[in-house]
């Protein structure tokens, strides 16, 4: 891995063999992610964005199958994880998760223990990964909770989660995920439970963080505004594949991808086209039994042709740093050109 | 906390009231009254009291006097003196009757709760980690058979089988030699061989109905988002389970757990009354069917107390267990 890598995914395959056939929710992933950089993952439900982190947290799904790919880590410590290798209950796995990949849920409502107070639940992980005692867990606790902007941390370290808000609630979990200074922090979808305002304060809270401690972000989320705010680089996802990635600009006025481009001019924008209906892409996201043999977009998009589209699967064309799937990532690199 | 207790304490007490109030009625409920039934018992012995003595026995006992009255001098018996009224069948104090037993009882069924737990919990949790694996299969299997076999068939298969194979003397909880012999290690010897058999048969029964109600809801707490949170924390696959699920899991177990203050009272009275144990049980079956009514009354009143104050004990503990009740 080149020095400033961080995460390194290579050809990831996790499927889900299901009585009704074999499902590959994830199918080929490669992506990386630099240091102290923000990954944006876009995709719509079921196109393995999820599946792909649980797989570099080794926290599949009991009916999952890593089967095959290889997800490498160099955290700051400077030693090299071979996660894809690693047990799902191993000591190794064990000693990544919390302490240099931290993660923060979609449901802040269920995705905090009910019964414990949300300081000792960070109190749990920082004595096990800092072996702090008790007394020196709970100052950092504080601290943690005063550094997530939470109101009257000193009182709020002994709140149980239904006595907070939603907002609330995402900031503890924030914490709990920032306990151990990661070097990455994965976030599910962590504004879409929330109301637009809280979610700005959070997407805020991140930015703020993300550069206080120069660690890394993987953002998967399905909307397109909050990617443009947060990340550098952005990543789409389509079935399992990831058909696009470029930096934040490159994706937003210059995509590559048929998929991409169709998704951005089904974002309704002010002051353009009004009075006239949002494009839509047409038709339906395929069942994940039969995915479309060639590019699974194929049946959906408008530059597809058959013969090529409908057979071979697209490669991996790269344009500096921007890297499309699509038979015809020139021909829409052209068209660029013109505009 | 400290509040929500007195809340709790103090509203028991009406409710009590109203108990304790309804257990007379009940015993008063039965056709005919002490004194008839005393009369009916002698006539069967041969002997014979005029109506006339019959009428100056109930004034002498107060049963002419109005409900009310009656029910204050009995219940202010129990509570000033711990008095709960005479015996007619056995012709003992009912309270001497029931604290004679009181001891045993509550060891056999404290014990059989206890085992129940120990084995429930363990492999509840077990069966639903490694759900629809060969033990989870095993253990189900042996859950419907534990479930589906009565208790007091499975006593007699026991002793049948521990007197035909092991030769051992069964049923009681002594053997006749040591019925009235002073506290020895022998004795306790001899108490250990008899006690197993209520043991494995009480326990088995509720064991396999706790298994699968720990398995179901471990099942669903298993799937939650806040679990898979912990595994992030790079918490073992151990303290993950015992520590955040099994913590919500044993919620429902709790709630119920005052009501095993009753039940311990009152034991299992047809495993009881088969395997010939001198415990609650069976004195209390005896009552009815002999309508001893202050006997029965008495007992109809302590199980009712025990349901209220187990009730109590199950909210104390939930709210002290599980944080939503307590600040809700």
């Amino acid at each position: 891995m080149p020095p400033e890598r961080l995460l390194e995914l290579d050809d990831v395959q996790v499927h889900f063999p299901l009585r009704e056939g074999l499902v590959k929710a994830v199918n080929g992933v490669s992506y990386h992610v630099n240091k102290g950089e923000v990954l944006g993952i876009v995709g719509e439900s079921g196109s393995g964005k999820s599946i792909t982190a649980r797989a570099i947290m080794r926290l599949l799904p009991k009916r999952a199958v890593a089967a095959g790919g290889s997800i490498r880590l160099r955290p700051r410590t400077g030693e090299e994880f071979e996660l894809s290798a690693l047990d799902r209950n191993s000591r190794a796995i064990r000693q990544v998760r919390g302490q240099h990949i931290g993660m923060v849920f979609q449901e802040p409502m269920t995705a905090l223990s009910p019964v414990h107070t949300i300081g000792t639940q960070i109190m749990r992980t920082v004595q096990l990964h800092k072996g702090l005692n008790r007394a020196d867990a709970r100052a950092r606790a504080i601290d943690l909770l005063a550094k997530v902007q939470m109101p009257r941390p000193s009182e709020m370290v002994d709140a149980y989660p239904h006595q907070l808000s939603g907002g609330m609630r995402q900031r503890a979990m924030i914490a709990l995920a920032i306990s151990c200074d990661p070097s990455l922090l994965i976030a599910d979808e962590p504004t879409t439970a929330l109301d637009v305002t809280t979610e700005a304060q959070i997407l805020e809270l991140l930015k703020q963080l993300q550069s206080e401690m120069g660690m890394a972000i993987i953002f998967i989320t399905h909307n397109f505004g909050v990617i443009a705010d947060i990340a550098d680089r952005v990543s789409v996802m389509y079935l399992g594949r990831i058909v696009e990635t470029a930096t934040v600009d490159d994706i937003f006025y210059a995509p590559k991808h048929p998929y991409t481009k169709a998704l951005l001019r089904s974002i309704p924008r002010l002051g353009v086209d009004q009075g006239r209906r949002l494009p839509t892409i047409p038709g339906m996201v395929p069942d994940p039994f039969s995915v479309p043999p060639g590019c699974a977009f194929n049946p959906r998009c408008t530059y597809a042709r058959p013969g090529i589209c409908d057979v071979t699967t697209p490669p991996a064309k790269h344009f500096g740093n921007q890297i499309s799937r699509c038979h015809f990532a020139e021909k829409l690199a052209e068209e660029h050109a013109h505009v | 906390m400290v509040a929500f207790i007195l809340r709790r304490a103090l509203l028991a007490i009406p409710t009590l009231i109203f108990i304790s109030f309804i257990s007379f009625v009940i015993i008063q409920l039965p056709p005919g009254d002490y004194v008839s039934a005393y009369a009916a018992e002698l006539r069967r012995m041969g002997d014979y009291i005029s109506p006339l003595q019959e009428a100056a026995m109930r004034e002498q006992l107060g049963l002419n006097d109005p409900m009310l009255v009656q029910y204050w001098r009995w219940i202010s018996a129990i509570v000033l003196r711990g008095d709960f009224g005479y015996s007619l069948d056995w012709n003992a104090p009912v309270s001497n009757l029931i604290w004679d037993r009181l001891g045993l009882t509550l060891m056999i069924s404290s014990a059989s709760l206890v085992i129940t737990w120990l084995i429930a919990i363990p492999v509840g949790v077990y069966s639903a980690t490694r759900q629809y694996s060969f033990l989870d299969y095993l253990f189900t299997v042996f859950g419907f058979l534990g479930k589906g076999v009565p208790d007091f068939l499975l006593a007699l298969v026991l002793m049948w089988l521990s007197f035909s194979y092991l030769n051992l003397n069964v049923g009681g909880l002594f053997s006749p030699e040591f019925q009235n012999a002073p506290w020895t290690l022998a004795k306790v010897w001899d108490l250990a061989t008899h006690l197993w058999i209520p043991l494995v048969v009480l326990a088995t029964g509720g064991a396999a109905g706790l298994i699968r109600v720990m398995r179901a809801n471990m099942l669903d707490e298993l799937g939650k988002p806040y679990v898979e949170t912990a595994y992030a924390q790079g918490l073992s696959e151990g303290k993950v389970v015992w520590g955040y699920p099994v913590r919500v899991a044993l919620n429902p177990f709790i709630s119920t757990v005052g009501w095993a203050l009753p039940a311990l009272f009152s034991g299992d009275i047809i495993v009881a009354v088969v395997l010939n144990l001198p415990t609650t049980g069976p004195l209390l079956l005896q009552a009815l069917k002999m309508q001893d009514m202050y006997l029965a009354g008495s007992f109809i009143l302590i199980l009712s107390v025990f349901t209220v104050i187990g009730t109590l004990i199950s909210d104390i503990l939930l709210a002290w267990f599980d944080p939503r009740i307590r600040y809700a």
